[in-house]
C-alpha cells in the first residue's frame, strides 16, 4: 500500500501541477501537487500517481558511501571502527 | 538511474548483511537472548521474506510483522460497510485493488462484483475523480483506505471534487495513522520489542520528528527504505543503537525523509480531515489514531451520503489475524495457515493483501 516508485522527471506541465517520471524506462505521468516546483532531472519517489518527495541524490550518494566505510572495516576483519578505541 | 542499481548492488548487500550477523550475534551475546525487532510497514514484510533477510538472521533477532499493512488493520464493520457500499444501486465503487479480495462477514467486493455490483479498481484517487466526472449519472464511492502515505492523494482528490463541483463523488474514508498505533503497541505489557523499523514512506509524510515520543519509551527506531539493503542498513543501525545503550530515532532513509516531513502533505491533511478514535482489526479502538472528514466537506463522506443497513460483523472463527497484526503471533501459530486459509482461499485479510504477513510467509517462507 505505501510502495513507492523512484523516477527522473523527464518533462514538467506546472500551470497543471504535472510531471512525466522515467523509472527504468517506464514513463508516467504524476502529480506534484504535493511537491510544489520540479525542474527536468530531479528524482522524486512517488506513491499512488502522486510524487511525495524529491530524492536528494547527494544523500544518496553520502548513505552509499557510509556503506563502503562500514563494509571496507568488516573486510578487514575489523569489527571495530576508528574511534572506538579511544 | 545509476544510484538505484547501485543501492540494490547484492554484493554490497551480502557485505551488510556480514556485518548485521556479527553486530547481531555481538548483541545476543551481551544480553543473553535472541532480539526481537518489529517491522511496523507492510512494504517492509514483503520486501524482508522475499529477500531472505528473516531467515538469514534468524540465529540471533526476530523480524516481526506488525500492524503495517492498511488493508490487513481495517475493522471488520468497515469491510462490511464498504461490501454494503458496493450493494446499492447506482452506486459504483472505487478501490485501490488490494481491497477486491479482502473476506467481510459474509462476503467481499470480489463477489459483490461478480454478483453484478460495480467496483472498479484505481491506481490513483485521481483517477475515481475523473471516472466521477466523465460519469456524471453514477454515483463513484472511492474507498480511502491507507495510512499517511496516502490520505495526502486522496484528500487532493476531494479538493479538486469540491473545487470543480463534481457531486457524485464521495469518499468512505477509512485511513489511520502509525504512531498512535506505535504508542499502542508500547502500552502492552506482553510485548517485549527490542526497536522498530519504522515506514520509510509514511515517515516521507511525517517525518523523523513525528517519532520522537518514543525515545520516551526508551524504544531504538530507525526509518528504513525498503532494497534489501537499505533494511539490512535499518537494521544494522538498530543493532549499533542497542550496543551503545542508546535509544534514539534514527533516520536510515535520509535521501526521501526530512525531519519535519512534506508540510505541503501535512497541511492538506489538515484542510480536509480530522483526527479521531477509530478501531484496528486485533487492537480494538486506538485513540486519535483515524482520520475523518471536516465538518465543512461532509458532503463528500460517503457514510453520511448514502444509507447503509446495520452491519452485523464477525471475525471468522480461527482466524489470527488480530493478533499477527499486534505482533504476539507470527503466521505459522495460526491454525488456519496454509490448511484452510491460502492465497486462492483467504479466510483473513492478512493472506489476501499483497503486503500481508502472512501472504508473505506463505509464498515465501514456508517449509514444504
Amino acid at each position: 500500500m505505501c510502495l513507492g516508485i523512484p523516477g527522473r522527471i523527464v518533462e514538467v506541465y506546472p500551470e497543471e501541477h504535472v510531471a512525466v517520471i522515467e523509472t527504468f524506462g517506464v514513463r508516467q505521468r504524476v502529480s506534484t501537487f504535493l511537491i510544489g516546483e520540479v525542474e527536468v532531472g530531479e528524482y522524486v519517489m512517488v506513491h499512488a500517481g502522486y510524487a511525495i518527495e524529491k530524492i536528494d541524490v547527494e544523500e544518496a550518494r553520502e548513505r552509499l558511501k557510509l556503506w563502503e566505510e562500514i563494509l571496507k572495516y568488516a573486510d578487514m576483519g575489523e569489527t571495530e571502527r576508528p574511534g572506538d578505541r579511544t | 538511474m545509476q544510484i538505484w542499481e547501485r543501492l540494490r548492488d547484492p554484493a554490497t548487500g551480502r557485505k551488510l548483511a556480514g556485518r548485521v550477523r556479527e553486530l547481531a550475534a555481538r548483541v545476543c551475546d551481551r544480553l543473553g537472548r535472541r532480539l526481537v525487532f518489529m517491522e511496523v510497514c507492510g512494504t517492509h514484510t514483503m520486501a524482508i521474506s522475499r529477500s531472505g533477510i528473516r531467515s538469514l538472521l534468524r540465529d540471533y533477532l526476530e523480524l516481526r510483522s506488525g500492524p503495517g499493512c492498511p488493508v490487513c488493520v481495517t475493522d471488520q464493520a468497515d469491510i462490511d460497510r464498504m461490501i454494503a457500499l458496493a450493494r446499492l444501486e447506482g452506486v459504483v465503487v472505487g478501490t485501490f485493488g488490494d481491497m477486491l479480495r479482502v473476506p467481510g462477514s459474509s462476503s467481499s467486493l470480489e463477489r459483490e462484483r461478480a454478483l453484478g455490483a460495480q467496483v472498479k479498481i484505481f491506481y490513483s484517487p485521481a483517477e475515481a475523480v475523473a471516472w466521477a466526472a466523465a460519469n456524471p449519472s453514477q454515483q463513484m464511492v472511492f474507498l480511502g483506505v491507507g495510512f499517511e502515505t496516502t490520505a495526502p492523494g486522496v484528500a487532493l482528490s476531494i479538493k479538486e471534487a469540491e473545487q470543480k463541483g463534481i457531486s457524485n463523488y464521495s469518499v468512505y474514508v477509512s485511513h489511520k495513522l502509525i504512531p498512535p498505533a506505535l504508542k499502542a503497541l508500547l502500552a502492552d505489557p506482553e510485548n517485549r520489542l527490542d526497536g522498530f523499523l519504522l515506514p520509510g514512506h509514511v515517515s516521507t509524510i511525517i517525518g523523523r520528528r513525528a517519532y520522537l515520543f518514543l525515545e520516551e519509551y526508551g524504544m531504538p527506531a530507525v526509518i528504513a527504505g525498503f532494497e534489501p539493503n537499505e533494511i539490512l542498513d535499518a537494521v544494522r543501525e538498530l543493532l549499533e543503537m542497542l550496543l551503545e545503550g542508546k535509544a534514539e530515532v534514527r533516520n536510515a532513509y535520509s535521501h526521501v525523509v526530512r525531519e519535519e516531513g512534506n508540510l505541503r502533505a501535512q497541511k492538506l491533511l489538515s484542510e480536509v480531515f480530522t483526527v479521531c478514535d477509530v478501531p484496528w482489526r486485533g487492537f480494538g479502538c486506538i485513540p486519535q489514531s483515524g482520520l475523518r472528514l471536516r465538518e465543512e466537506l461532509a458532503a463528500f463522506d460517503a457514510a453520511r451520503r448514502f444509507e447503509l443497513p446495520p452491519v452485523e460483523s464477525r471475525v471468522p472463527p480461527g482466524c489470527a489475524c488480530g493478533e499477527i497484526l499486534k505482533g504476539k503471533l507470527t503466521p505459522k501459530d495460526c491454525p488456519l495457515f496454509a490448511r484452510a486459509c491460502h492465497p486462492t482461499h483467504p479466510v483473513g485479510p492478512c493472506m489476501v493483501s499483497s503486503e500481508g504477513a502472512c501472504a508473505a510467509y506463505y509464498r515465501y517462507e514456508r517449509e514444504v
